[in-house]
């Protein structure tokens, strides 16, 4: 039983790693926004694993909040992507 | 036996999303790496959540995980299509092996305008030598 799931946050968190080396690595902008977009995914489940750990249902509240936060900044990463400059700097 | 199932499910959503930053970190295209992560991560999260669902076996936590499931099932396609948009647009090289790109030529980088027709060739100002 634990044993399992810590079996599953460590894989979460090796995963959480290999996305942070692309975040690091990434040669363009875009990746790096796909890595964070990621990123986000996997703390929402790790912090989905961690309510089952330690049986505390509230921080699914939280995973809701994180997971709206994640594709708001996505969303607002990808229009920057786009356009190229922030749209109130446009001369 | 609902709680083998649950953590059985909660490996494998956690498997799919190693899987996702693996395919993340190896993938040699901006575009191969969206399509790596979007959907294998959505799978593993739609995934740990069922097994969250499973494990309480409570109303209101299974209407919380199904409220972030279907939360992340509408906005994950929403936010790849957005990002891999925005790549294209500007510019970001593709892959040298890529074997078709069907935008080429009818869209003006500067302008951000779709055009109907193919421009000429020389008017574009990426992409690689076929």
């Amino acid at each position: 039983m634990q044993i399992l799931i810590n079996i599953t946050l460590g894989l979460l968190i090796l995963a959480m790693f290999l996305a942070f080396v692309r975040l690091v690595r990434g040669p363009s902008l875009p990746s790096r926004v796909v890595a964070l977009d990621m990123m986000t995914a996997l703390a929402v489940g790790i912090i989905a694993v961690y309510a089952v750990a330690t049986r505390q249902t509230i921080f699914l509240d939280v995973a809701i909040a994180l997971a709206l936060i994640g594709f708001l900044g996505t969303v607002a990463f990808a229009y920057f992507v786009e356009k190229g400059e922030l749209p109130w700097r446009k001369a | 036996m609902a709680e083998s199932i649950s953590l059985f499910l909660l490996l494998l959503g956690a498997v799919f999303m190693l899987l996702a930053a693996i395919g993340l970190v190896r993938m040699p295209d901006v575009l191969m790496r969206l399509h790596s992560s979007t959907k294998s991560a959505t799978l593993g999260v739609g995934l740990i959540m069922l097994g969250v669902a499973l494990f309480f076996n409570d109303f209101a936590i299974g209407v919380r995980a199904l409220a972030i499931v279907v939360f992340m099932f509408f906005t994950a396609p929403v936010a790849a299509h957005m990002i891999g948009r925005a790549a294209y647009l500007s510019g970001v090289p593709l892959w040298e092996g890529t074997l078709s790109d069907e935008m080429r030529g009818h869209y003006d980088p500067k302008t951000h305008a779709l055009a109907g027709e193919a421009q000429s060739p020389d008017s574009l100002s990426s992409g690689e030598p076929e």
